[in-house]
């Protein structure tokens, strides 16, 4: 090991959070290799309920649908008992892939590799060669096939989407979002779905600046400008923000209100205000009331890496994905009900405009975290200041204009991280 | 404005080959030259411009990465473009390969597909392939110009590099 390397490798084991607790977040944990390697066993293989999939992508018996939990390759499957299951995607011979589409419907599941073939809860069910050819060969006589099986994750589907977890020992995933957050859900996501489109976008960042991002009310205003500039959305509209009892979910909210003219934003001149326009397309905002709790705009995160969102009546699941230390794969899926009516949905459809890779109102977030990690790499024992809205860790129910859920975001991860 | 929608013509009738081949090179030229402001001229007022990937366009959801139904929604896209949207500066250079033209099922129209290339490049100088898939383009004549009634721009993977703020 080179000298570097060493020095690396103590810094990093020895990493001690700022005094100044999670009103710091150190730039070393957006870049250090180790701490990256870190997380993959103690949040995404450790005590997490990570998103899989959504129970209709696997509606039929022998659907199965790949993921990742952390880098760990994972596939759900449904059997034919109805049952769902989900497993590491690897073969427990030679570690090949076993499922290398994103979908498909299969009688059982087979390596390419060797022909190992397991049954769709995982089991295996064959070794080709087993009892060896014309009498030569063939695997020893105590070979135990109950003993290589696909490595099963735990799963629990709540609300039409199924999470897995790596723990032996953990809450169910509605106990894990505890009832405010599980109540919100309930209200998006508690009937029957379906899927209006999905796409994916690679941004150039660690996975946390963008579980930061997504809990960061205080930029929704100032970096996303297309809201302000049509007058959709402000930090004057009545909201707030819940954190779990954990801290690190949450959940920001906005009401529709009467637009005011903030003094806040006159005053700072900020880039928000100086724009003024109608839409020349207003169709792409035409929405109904969809519930009666006046709630219009809601970003909703669960620790570690997903979202839900429900804007007008964009209604989707984000998704993100780390695929190394510096670099996310954020994945949309954009949904509607069973119910909806083609009205209903041609909305839905035009406001999927506002959001993912080209959306009006949040592209800014594809290279925001980005500029962040460029802006970082080179100091990692400095540390970004986080105290918009004080220094506490708790729920703001009249103001958006706070950091509280980044710090929350924070404050779960030194605990599930040991740091 | 560029030369081929500058031409005036009382031309009515479905566009030629040749005007419909003029067309999508000149669009692409005007993209790569940063010309947005004149980006939805390019459209029939209530033409449809649509964004999306294969895996989409094969299962036939409705929701892909961008969708302008009337040249509003892309005026808007444009405004934002120069006045809201923050994001590196960057440029687009279009590949496009010979056009094949689909069978004419109106007199009014042609459909033609053309696959592309885009190469992006960043203000730091970095180059990528950006983008690559093919446009399914219907061509009318609109106030005597040729002009896009629908374009549908499917790419091949499900991914982007970042973002999309040029039109592609």
């Amino acid at each position: 090991m080179s000298p570097t390397v060493q020095a690396g490798r103590n810094e990093a084991s020895e990493f001690r959070w700022p005094p100044q607790g999670v009103t710091r977040a150190p730039y070393r944990l957006f870049t250090d290799p180790e701490i990256y390697q870190l997380e993959q066993e103690r949040i995404f293989r450790g005590k997490t309920w990570n998103f899989l999939c959504l129970d209709i992508e696997i509606q039929n018996a022998g659907d199965y649908r790949t993921t990742t939990v952390g880098e760990t390759p994972v596939v759900v499957t449904r059997d034919r008992d109805g049952k769902i299951h989900a497993m590491v995607n690897r073969c427990a011979h030679k570690g090949a892939l076993v499922c290398l589409k994103k979908k498909d419907n299969v009688a059982s599941l087979s390596c390419v590799y060797h022909a190992w073939n397991y049954e769709l809860d995982g089991k295996l069910k064959g070794v080709a060669f087993r009892n060896g050819v014309r009498g030569q060969g063939g695997m020893p006589e105590d070979f135990d096939p109950a003993q290589h099986r696909l490595r099963p994750l735990r799963v629990e589907s709540f609300c039409g989407m199924i999470f897995g977890t790596f723990a032996d020992e953990i809450e169910d995933v509605e106990t894990y979002l505890g009832p405010e957050m599980a109540s919100f859900i309930k209200r998006n996501l508690g009937r029957p779905l379906r899927i209006l489109g999905t796409h994916s976008q690679m941004i150039h960042n660690n996975w946390k600046l963008y579980a930061e991002n997504l809990r960061d009310s205080y930029h929704a205003t100032l970096l996303h400008t297309f809201y302000t500039t049509f007058k959709v959305n402000r930090l004057d509209m009545d909201g707030g923000i819940t954190l779990s009892e954990r801290k690190w979910h949450h959940l920001s909210f906005a009401r529709r209100a009467k637009m005011q003219e903030a003094a806040e934003y006159a005053e700072a001149k900020v880039h928000s205000a100086n724009y003024e326009s109608a839409l020349d397309g207003p169709g792409l905002l035409e929405a109904w009331e969809e519930f009666d709790d006046g709630i219009t705009h809601s970003i909703q995160t669960v620790f570690p890496n997903m979202c839900i969102q429900f804007t007008l009546n964009s209604l989707a699941i984000r998704f993100f994905a780390p695929r190394g230390v510096d670099q996310t794969e954020l994945f949309w899926i954009y949904l509607g009900y069973e119910r909806d009516t083609d009205e209903q949905s041609s909305m839905r459809v035009m406001q999927s405009n506002l959001t993912g890779a080209a959306g009006l109102v949040s592209l800014e977030d594809g290279c925001i975290n980005e500029f962040v990690q460029r802006g970082t790499r080179a100091d990692p024992d400095q540390s970004s200041f986080i105290e918009m809205g004080g220094r506490e860790v708790e729920s703001e129910r009249n103001s958006r204009a706070t950091e509280t859920a980044v710090r929350g975001f924070w404050h779960g991860y030194r605990h599930i991280m040991g740091f | 404005m560029h030369k081929v929608l500058d031409k005036s013509s009382k031309q009515m009738g479905a566009p030629t080959r040749d005007q419909v081949v003029d067309l999508i090179a000149a669009y692409a030229h005007s993209v790569d030259d940063m010309r947005l402001d004149i980006w939805p001229q390019f459209f029939t007022s209530d033409a449809l411009y649509h964004v999306t990937t294969r895996e989409n366009h094969e299962a036939g959801l409705p929701i892909g990465v961008v969708r302008c139904v009337g040249t509003g929604m892309m005026q808007d896209r444009v405004k934002a473009f120069y006045s809201a949207n923050i994001f590196e500066p960057h440029t687009y250079s279009h590949i496009i390969g010979r056009s094949e033209f689909l069978e004419q099922t109106s007199d009014m129209v042609v459909s033609a597909r053309s696959n592309f290339q885009i190469v992006r490049t960043m203000e730091t100088g970095r180059m990528d392939l950006f983008a690559v898939g093919r446009y399914l383009d219907e061509v009318v004549i609109e106030d005597g110009q040729p002009r896009f009634r629908k374009r549908v721009v499917i790419l091949e993977s499900r991914n982007v590099d970042i973002l999309i703020v040029i039109p592609l």
